[in-house]
């Protein structure tokens, strides 16, 4: 399988993934950051709204509602979970 | 008492610090004995609430803080947590202690607040709270150890049964004295260096100076409320401050955005590794399986539109009892204090059909308003409130609002004052105005007595109560319906808000305790009563004078020599005097000076002066119709209720005269009014004091105007082409 590289926003519910080294200059970042959504942190893709946003995801045992928006400043490595 | 104490001061100030929804309102609901609001969704407190108590002979001033992730301070409610901690505030020192409230199930995440909180140099203890929680998710914590490691005490809290409450006192005592502080962050050697040119930027600059703990915000924060508190112009940009210093930190290799989150993290981690032991496997949580449906893509919307629905039905059919039983009393009252006052007929007719007529007739939808206070403390109290912001977030983000508004909007169901109130968790200025702006349009809890009545006595017996029901879940869209397109309005021509970062922890399901809930029952019945007995029984007594005099005799002589030639009964012609002397009383006069405006809605004069009469309070609709029906019957006659006299009421003129006032399509009419126009005072008085009088005077203005156009557009609709 290739590197799986995409943007959290893109996962599939049910998927888990590693959080890539972020970009900084997202309004979102600095928060994500504070809560603990760091490079290194698994995360999974619990549900996607009926109106298809925003989704729901889970990290270190919480879990938080984002819109894709937001969510395409985070890059996920889906490989290193499978 | 003992001596060693007594340089330390008597009066101790402590915060009370955590994330959102971590109990912090419970915990100090239990230390000081107040009843502040509390529910299971992120952002319930909004201000700094002050409560005490005592301790080894010291009294504790306890600040119940906001929630919040970090202290970088972007949202009002933030900043005010701040502000707090670094003293910032007019006339406030910083605090001697900060009690820092963590979940125990996420104890490094809530963990790096209180890192931030120690960086300010404040002495803290740290409240293990909703234990229960994490022992029933298997997590095990030694405290004892987590304590040695963090350097300050670790207290174990059930908020919810009081578990642990006299140990943190205990341990506030004890760091106050000992001012002890959480171990510190090793930071990079770069991380120092940066701060000292940060430093003698700020001295060059001639802003007060800042301690390290400041320095370190302004640092890390790009936007930090730290530098603005400093008298650093808010024009100026803090870039060209904070350029040198960040330059340090990116030659080290150190990117300053995301280093304070990585280094207080990873310090974080190895501190706590071994004092906590998560379950090997992971459970399946009751939460998760109940989300499943909830929160599914299909079943999810399908299961808020059905509970919506079940929620007004439930209004509309269980309060049945309960009313007739208030209505009984009510007349109860009128006939045992209508003889008492016979000498007087004009002080029977105040006490019979002003105060106990008008009040009691607002009174009596006090059963409504306490189900649906009861459905809503539900909905907040279990969690759902943030389900229902993730489900709808994607129509808000439509119309520029964000899924934060969701909060404010459906508190405003309740009542607009806590809702607008609840903006403040909103960081962006202009989503936050927006939202102030339309939360007036969501229907609030005082709406419910028009819609009842109207429907009661037009939709109801016209359509049956299935009906009935419906009708008054669809009045409850209305303003939601229009509140849509204005937002995008306002957003697209007038504020221009920019897209902001939507993030909403969606907290596990709790089971809500009854207790809240009747409290939070009690409360509104109280204020529902305080309105009925002050501002109600104020207007109703002027609508009364005014539907009362003038009262010459020479009218009733006419009506009398008139009649008495025709034969008629003398119950029938005591009642047409009546109805002659309300059509030639003051309040019909201006009445029917301003019905014009109201013609194209099919109002007629008695509608009119009751809508205008409603603006400084809407349920004094019912109050100005219940005296006005009220002065028409005769006080000693088996007083019947509103509604019958709404349905038997005709025009007396015009080009309608013998046809009912009130007919389907005029009932819709001023249910739509109602819905749409800001008839509130105290509202529009919390809409100036949370943005400005500008924007008060605007929001009444363009409610009024949508009430009105709305009301002709259903009138027209609906006598012209649904021929209702
Ligand atoms: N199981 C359990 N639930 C708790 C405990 N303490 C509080 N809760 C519940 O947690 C929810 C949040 O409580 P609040 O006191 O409103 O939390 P808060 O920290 O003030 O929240 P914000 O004001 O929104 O920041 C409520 O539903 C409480 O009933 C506890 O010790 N155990
Ligand atoms: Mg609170």
């Amino acid at each position: 399988m290739s590197p799986g590289i995409c943007p959290l926003a893109a996962m599939r519910v049910g998927e888990c993934g590693r959080v890539q080294p972020v970009q900084a200059d997202h309004p979102a970042v600095p928060r994500l950051l504070a809560m603990g959504l760091l490079p290194g942190t698994e995360v999974r893709m619990v549900q996607i709204a009926p109106l298809g946003d925003p989704v729901e995801i889970e990290f270190r045992g919480m879990r938080l509602s984002l819109r894709k928006a937001d969510a395409a400043a985070v890059m996920v490595d889906l490989a290193e979970n499978g | 008492m003992t001596t060693g104490l007594s340089s330390a001061p008597r009066t101790l100030r402590v915060a009370l610090m955590g994330n959102p929804n971590t109990g912090k309102t419970t915990l100090f609901n239990r230390l000081t004995g107040s009843r502040q609001k509390i529910g299971n969704y992120p952002g319930v407190t909004v201000e700094k609430k002050f409560g005490s108590w005592e301790y080894g002979g010291r009294t504790v001033v306890l600040v119940d803080l906001p929630g919040t992730y970090s202290l970088a301070a972007a949202s009002p409610d933030e900043r005010v947590a701040l502000d707090f901690l670094t003293g910032n505030l007019a006339g406030e020192q910083p605090p001697d202690a900060v009690i820092c409230v963590v979940d125990a199930s996420n104890i490094v995440r809530n963990l790096f607040l209180a890192s931030q909180v120690a960086d300010l140099g404040l002495p803290l203890v740290i409240a293990l709270n909703m234990a229960d929680a994490a022992d029933k998710a298997g997590i095990i914590i030694d405290t004892a150890l987590l304590s040695r490691r963090l350097g300050v005490p670790v207290v174990r809290t059930v908020a919810t049964k009081g578990d642990g409450i006299e140990a943190l006192e205990k341990a506030v005592n004890h760091v106050v004295d000992d001012r002890s502080l959480m171990a510190c962050v090793p930071w990079p050697e770069s991380v120092d260096r940066a701060m000292a040119r940060l430093a003698e930027g700020v001295d060059e600059a001639g802003v007060q100076r800042l301690s390290p703990g400041e320095l370190r915000r302004v640092l890390f924060d790009p936007r930090s409320a730290v530098l603005e508190r400093a008298g650093w112009p808010a024009d100026a940009d803090p870039a060209l401050l904070l350029a040198p210093a960040r330059g340090i930190l990116a030659a080290d290799g150190i990117q300053p955005a995301s280093a304070e989150a990585l280094l207080r993290y990873e310090h974080l981690g190895h501190l706590t590794a071994d004092a906590i032991r998560f379950p090997e496997k992971r459970r399946r949580t009751w939460t998760e399986r109940v989300d499943a449906v909830l929160t599914h893509r299909v079943w999810g919307m399908a299961v808020f539109i059905l509970m919506m629905f079940l929620v007004f039905q439930s209004i509309y059919s269980w309060a049945g009892p309960f009313m007739e039983a208030i209505e009984t009393g009510v007349a109860w009252v009128q006939e045992l204090v209508a003889p008492w006052l016979e000498p007087w007929p004009a002080l029977q007719s105040l006490a019979v059909d002003g105060v106990v007529g008008g009040v009691g007739g607002v009174v009596i939808f006090l059963p409504q308003i306490l189900i649906l206070f009861f459905f809503i403390a539900l909905l907040e109290d279990t969690g759902y409130m943030a389900r229902g912001a993730f489900l709808m977030d994607r129509i808000f983000g439509w119309c520029g609002l964000n899924g934060k508004s969701f909060v404010p909007m459906l508190s405003s169901y309740a009542c607009a004052i806590p809702g607008i109130l609840a903006t403040r968790t909103i960081e962006d200025p202009r989503a936050r105005l927006t939202t102030i702006l339309v939360a007036p349009l969501m229907s609030c809890s005082a709406r419910l007595p028009v819609y009842t009545l109207l429907i009661g006595a037009f939709i109801e017996p016209a359509y049956g109560a299935a009906a009935a029901g419906l009708t008054l879940f669809a009045m409850h869209f209305v303003g939601l319906a229009v509140a849509v397109p204005v937002a995008w309005g306002m957003n697209k021509f007038i504020l221009r808000t920019h897209p902001q970062p939507f993030l909403l922890e969606i907290p596990p399901y709790r089971r809500p305790r009854l207790r809240d809930i009747l409290w939070r029952m009690w409360e509104r019945a109280r204020e529902f009563l305080v309105r009925a007995g002050t501002v109600i029984v104020a207007i109703t007594v002027i609508i009364w004078a005014l539907v009362y005099f003038p009262r010459p005799d020479s009218v009733g002589a006419r009506v009398e020599s008139e009649l008495a030639a025709s034969g008629a009964g003398v119950e029938d012609i005591s009642r047409r005097i009546d109805a002659a002397y309300i059509e030639q009383s003051y309040l019909a006069r201006a009445g029917r000076a301003v019905q014009p405006l109201f013609e194209p809605a099919g109002f007629d004069w008695k509608i009119t002066v009751g809508v205008l009469a409603s603006f400084p309070a809407r349920e004094v609709i019912i109050a100005t119709l219940g005296t006005i029906y009220g002065v028409g019957t005769d006080a000693d006659e088996e007083s019947d209720d509103l509604r019958s006299a709404l349905a038997r009421d005709v025009w007396t003129g015009g080009r309608r005269a013998g046809e009912p006032v009130f007919t389907v399509p005029v009932a819709l009419a001023i249910m739509v009014f109602f819905a749409l126009c800001l008839q509130c005072g105290a509202t529009v008085a919390v809409m100036a004091k949370e943005s400005n009088w500008g924007w008060a005077v605007f929001a009444f203005c363009y409610m009024t105007f949508l009430a009105w156009a709305g009301a002709v557009l259903t009138y027209q609709l609906g006598t012209r082409w649904l021929a209702l």
